[in-house]
């Protein structure tokens, strides 16, 4: 067995395993966790696969910001995961079934009796200058405009994410400066005039 | 020899891992945001393999692109899962019934 099957098969093995964990794990964090283990797998595959600068932006992005996300929501909501559980069992025929047919058609399918692949042009294609730079030129050039759209997706992404979870304190001390400022005499004292009082002086009389 | 059929026989196994994940973590919105991470992992493995083997490097752009969405939209949807918890303290999907949909 050569060193690219033994990598291959160890890895897809975690990745397998990881991905089991994720959806057996009674508590999310170890859930959490075990999502982050299979990112790194699959990095590494991607980079058995010769995908180096997508390997590196996944561990990047996904294991650098949207876990550490995914573990802060986790860990700052107090979930009671007794009631999570009930029931748990119940719909594992459904999605068994489900998912072994949808496991057996892809099989079927691509299971290695059709041959679509030419090695012969993947050696073609890797030449001396790299992952990253063919990458980049190709998406600096032809995907530009889907690039930009990307970054506006970003954004917008920010923008709701902010807009979402901001929120103002009813019982806030925060004074707004500009209006306090404006505030002239009137706002604040007010002069009426009164009948005067002259009970006393009738009593005295 | 690892053809492509090794990496699309794996991408359709995690595929249907998160499946089954969706099924039986139908109570917890954060287990089943984890599984739809997985599957759109899985869709990846399947960009990255075919870009490999038929030599095209758009696969890899479109990666680039799936990544960038699914970010996004992990982004809103925790923030989604917090306003939840914090108008109704539970993420429970059963109780969230209040559009009687």
């Amino acid at each position: 067995m050569s060193f690219e099957n033994f990598t291959f098969y160890l890895f897809s093995a975690i990745l397998v395993g990881a991905a089991l964990s994720v959806i057996f794990s009674r508590n999310p964090v170890h859930a959490a966790l075990s999502l982050v283990l299979a990112f790194f797998t699959s990095a590494a595959i991607w980079i058995i696969l010769e995908a180096e600068f997508l390997a590196i932006s996944l561990i990047l992005v996904y294991v650098g910001a949207v876990m550490v996300l995914f573990l802060f929501v986790v860990m700052m909501l107090d979930i009671n995961l007794n009631r999570m559980k009930e029931g748990y069992w119940n719909y594992l025929l459904p999605a068994l079934v489900v998912s072994g047919i949808f496991l057996a058609e892809i099989i079927v399918l691509v299971g290695g009796r059709v041959v679509f692949e030419k090695p012969s042009e993947v050696a073609a294609t890797i030449t001396s200058e790299g992952n990253t730079l063919q990458l980049g030129r190709l998406l600096y050039t032809e995907y530009l405009y889907a690039f930009e759209l990307a970054a506006v997706i970003l954004l917008v992404a920010i923008v709701a994410a902010i807009a979402l979870t901001l929120r103002r304190r009813k019982d806030t001390k925060l004074v707004n400066t500009s209006q306090q400022l404006s505030a002239n005499r009137a706002n604040r004292l007010k002069i009426i005039s009164m009948p005067v009082e002259n009970k006393r002086s009738e009593d005295k009389s | 020899m690892i053809t492509l059929s090794h990496y699309l026989v794996l991408g359709a196994i995690l595929f249907s891992i998160s499946i089954a994940g969706i099924f039986l973590n139908r109570k917890n919105i954060i287990i089943i945001l984890m599984s739809i991470e997985l599957m759109l992992l899985a869709v990846n493995i399947n960009f990255v393999a075919f870009s490999h083997y038929l030599g095209d490097l758009s696969g890899q752009i479109f990666v680039f692109f799936i990544l960038t969405v699914a970010a996004a939209e992990s982004a809103i949807g925790l923030a989604i899962l917090v306003v939840l918890f914090r108008n109704l303290k539970t993420i429970n999907v059963d109780d969230l019934g209040g559009l009687r949909g």
